[in-house]
């Protein structure tokens, strides 16, 4: 066996039951793989929701600093939030959230030990996406309400 | 991650195939000694971001426009101050730890990994902080 440049090979070197190493097999990866289940689709797209979740969390910041720091910087903050640049970044936001928090309850779930088959893997993945639409539609909804 | 042969019915000496120790195995906290920690933490601050984040967006999506002076009144209410302090805390806890793993997952050069992750952590306390004081200001 070659000599590991990397720590994390560690894992891919195993033994056979008479002792003897063995390189482990490399799962066939993104080249074969079908990326169109739903299952691996709604996996990395809690990953990059709570990632496009942060750039809602420095909105808070700012908006928050802004509030704190005076009457002009909050009309700046306020500014900014309503416009088309703006409204778009919550918007956004707004739906990675609720997919984000949809995804974590799930992900809660699974961590108590439910719903692992695959039935109720699709069924709740579904559940997931109709609801993101529906409360992304109903925030948005309420909000143009007591906007305008 | 131990692949130790550990049923051994044929009663032949059982190969060590993993690199931990048996006292590493027996402690059970891995090579950062936290164990499941940082995954349990996780899971703590989710559930506890739940209510805080629904009331936070509830609020504000129902007070578009808010005045400065009506934010200032909404702020500084010790009720609102006290949940949005531990919004703050709970969402940069929540979110270095939830990059610091895409990190780790990705990010191959070691140097660049740890320096990212220090990165990461360093802006969050940061902006976390600036966040808390500006609550406090307009709060106390």
């Amino acid at each position: 066996m070659s000599i590991m440049k990397d720590s994390r090979e560690a894992t891919m070197v195993g033994r056979r039951s008479d002792g003897t190493t063995v390189r482990r097999p490399l799962s066939p990866h993104l080249q074969v793989y079908d990326m169109l289940q739903m299952t691996s689709a709604l996996s990395i797209s809690h990953r990059i929701t709570g990632v496009i979740w942060t750039a809602g969390v420095v909105v808070m910041v700012w908006w928050l600093v802004a509030a704190a720091s005076g009457p002009s910087a909050f009309a700046w903050v306020q500014w900014f939030l309503g416009s088309f640049l703006g409204v778009l970044l919550l918007m956004g936001v707004t739906a990675a959230a609720w997919y984000h928090t949809l995804a974590g309850i799930r992900h809660l779930a699974w961590d108590a030990g439910w719903g692992y088959d695959i039935p109720t893997t699709y069924r709740t993945g579904r559940a997931v996406l109709i609801g993101t639409a529906v409360l992304t539609a109903l925030t948005w909804l309420a909000l143009l309400i007591t906007w305008f | 991650m131990s692949h130790s042969t550990s049923s051994n019915p044929g009663g032949q000496p059982v190969q060590q195939a993993s690199l931990r120790t048996p006292l590493g195995r027996v402690r059970g906290r891995g090579a950062a000694g936290h164990g499941a920690h940082h995954w349990w933490m996780q899971r703590v601050t989710s559930v506890a971001l739940l209510p805080l984040t629904l009331w936070f967006v509830a609020v504000l999506a129902t007070n578009a426009g808010m005045t400065h002076g009506e934010a200032l009144a909404w702020i500084g209410h010790p009720f609102n101050a006290v949940l949005l302090i531990a919004l703050i805390a709970l969402t940069f806890q929540h979110t270095a730890s939830g990059l610091q793993v895409i990190l780790e997952d990705y990010v191959n050069n070691e140097a660049l990994r740890r320096g990212s992750i220090l990165l990461v952590q360093g802006v969050s306390w940061l902006l976390g902080i600036a966040a808390v004081l500006a609550v406090l200001r307009i709060a106390v």
